[in-house]
């Protein structure tokens, strides 16, 4: 900071807290919603001091569903779960598929080299959404809906993480190559003890941006599973919010929202370092 | 760039390719192909046998009112929220970027909102906004203004844009920060020594030296509205009312699965295709010349 006055040192931080205040006002609200009656809540103006039913309302949430209402009765503890499946399969699968592909194409000379990269670098382009219809088609006749593989295969079709690593490999010297082999070490062994860990802070930042990309899918699960065992709390919020005037339990809808929404939060506050180095350098 | 050492042999490097090849085969290259062969057909009615049409299908959509206005709506909305959105992330990252001291302490109270699903982005809005029970639309009828974003598609409009752009903010605040703080500190208090004043030295230094980053941004948030935003949409509005709020990719989705108009949404997908593709290298290029500087 160049100069420093006193008034203006006050105004900056009066500036950022009211960004922080209009960044947490939604998500408070939602968090006090969730721990008070669904008469608190039916009787407006809603309250902004958390009541006493925190433990009522989760305990429905997850195990019992809604008392009553609109979607009432269905439990988001299996949901969790397979959020939790499908974000970190995405997360692992895009990880390994990506690391090996990199290794290929930083350290080999193999045929059709270049037309094998130009493929990959394709996939950069498109989101699911855009091909969902024929997608779909694809995993109804593989017989994958309702199924882990199917919701996680699809979208590890992508070619980000590939590129992030094999930027960072370029970078790394080719004395540590010339020294493997001269030592007689195999490619195989030279990716497993040498490239793979030193890339490590990549590895860890690729799997929170990841994490929350695959924990936050909403369309492809939407279409994919009509098996209630088989779908993601953050699709399901969907079925629970009531349409028109429906009467719908909103503690229990409140309380779902937050579960859905903490997991990838612990993520991105517990390992921020990595999170913020990996959104910088790779965009998803 | 390319590396002078490498390992020899074809069948290991063959067989460490070969995951991500099929993967993208299967379920990128296969249905890509699938949506542009589609689209040169019309399927009847009752899906028991397809009729090539050609362009047809193309033809169709380019002179349908619905897909025109869908268009437009795209572009209201892509436009808002990116502009909204980075305007606030530069607002907050500008004045972070000012603090000695406790700029951390406000990137992790900023920045977690980018784990939030747009889906439950799109449920916080709903819920402050319902018509019966939300605080906002509450406090709103108190000042005399009716507010029924099920009704009213400016409103509907609005809120779709305000939940999106909120969950964008953290994103853009991160790239900016890191934008402003890559600026060497010499050449602002040089301009201040020469006695330019914080107004000043922001627009004629930190604003250009930030452009491209910027110029990437703007690309960014424009694929994050064409697409990450379905999950707002479809909680809050569904494309309504009376599709004020149906932007392309949510035409899709419900011309191909809802209508079950398969030409049409694979038209629909073709289209969408080429804009990215157009976006996509725009956005290469950008990075191509930040490399060569």
């Amino acid at each position: 900071m160049v100069e420093k006055k006193r008034s203006g040192y006050w105004l900056t931080h009066f500036g950022l807290i009211l960004g922080v205040l209009f960044i947490f006002f939604p998500v408070w609200l939602t968090f006090v919603a969730s721990t008070v009656t669904q008469d608190a809540i039916i009787q407006p103006p809603l309250p902004i001091i958390p009541g006493g039913e925190f433990f009522e309302n989760y305990a429905n949430a997850l195990f019992r569903g809604a008392p009553e209402g609109y979607g009432a009765r269905v439990p988001v503890m299996q949901m969790m779960i397979n959020s939790a499946i499908m974000a970190i399969g995405i997360t692992v699968g895009k990880i390994v598929i990506s690391l090996l592909s990199a290794f290929a194409f930083v350290y080999f000379r193999f045929p059709f080299r270049n037309l094998c990269f130009w493929l990959i670098f394709i996939t950069l382009m498109l989101p699911v959404e855009v091909r969902i219809v024929p997608t779909y088609e694809v995993v109804a006749n593989l017989n994958l809906l309702n199924s882990y593989t199917g919701l996680i295969f699809p979208l590890i079709a992508s070619a980000t993480a590939t590129f992030l690593f094999r930027q960072f490999f370029m970078t790394i010297p080719d004395e540590m190559v010339e020294a493997a082999r001269m030592d007689g070490c195999s490619p195989m062994r030279f990716f497993i003890d040498i490239l793979v860990p030193i890339s490590k802070t990549n590895i860890a930042a690729l799997f929170v941006i990841l994490f929350i990309f695959g924990w936050n899918q909403y369309l492809w699960p939407l279409l994919m599973t009509t098996d209630p065992d088989m779908q993601t709390i953050v699709m399901a919020i969907d079925s629970m919010i009531p349409t028109g005037d429906d009467f719908a339990h909103w503690p229990t809808i409140m309380a779902t929202a937050m579960l859905a929404m903490v997991p990838p939060v612990i993520i991105v506050v517990s390992m921020q370092k990595f999170f913020v180095k990996g959104l910088l350098e790779s965009d998803k | 760039m390319e590396k002078r050492v490498f390992f020899k042999g074809w069948w290991l490097p063959a067989l460490l390719v070969a995951p991500q090849l099929l993967i993208s085969f299967v379920f990128f290259f296969y249905p890509s192909g699938q949506a542009i062969w589609n689209s040169l057909f019309l399927p009847d009615p009752f899906g028991l046998k397809t009729e090539f049409v050609g362009l047809d299908n193309f033809r169709f959509l380019l002179s349908d009112p619905y897909y025109l206005a869908s268009f437009k709506t795209t572009v209201i909305f892509s436009t808002a929220v990116s502009v909204s959105s980075m305007a606030l992330g530069l607002y907050l990252a500008a004045l972070a970027d000012r603090l000695i001291k406790g700029a951390g302490v406000y990137q992790t109270l900023l920045i977690w909102p980018y784990a939030i699903a747009p889906a439950i982005a799109g449920v916080l809005w709903l819920f402050m906004f319902n018509g019966n029970i939300g605080l906002a639309s509450y406090y709103l009828k108190a000042l005399g203004y009716e507010w029924n974003h099920t009704l009213k598609g400016d409103q509907a409009m609005f809120l779709v844009i305000l939940a999106s752009s909120w969950g964008r903010i953290s994103y853009n605040f991160l790239f900016f920060l890191a934008g402003l703080q890559a600026i060497p500190k010499s050449i602002i208090e040089a301009a201040a020594i020469d006695g330019a004043s914080f107004w000043k030295r922001f627009g004629t230094i930190v604003i250009p030296l930030l452009s491209p980053i910027t110029f990437f941004l703007l690309v960014v948030n424009i694929v994050y509205a064409f697409f990450d935003t379905f999950g707002v949409i479809h909680t809050i509005t569904s494309g309504g009312p009376e599709q004020s709020t149906t932007i392309l990719v949510y035409k899709v989705f419900s011309d191909g699965f809802v209508s079950q108009d398969l030409g049409s949404s694979a038209a629909q997908s073709v289209i969408l295709l080429v804009l990215v593709g157009i976006l996509t290298v725009i956005q290469f290029k950008y990075i191509e010349r930040k490399v060569h500087y």
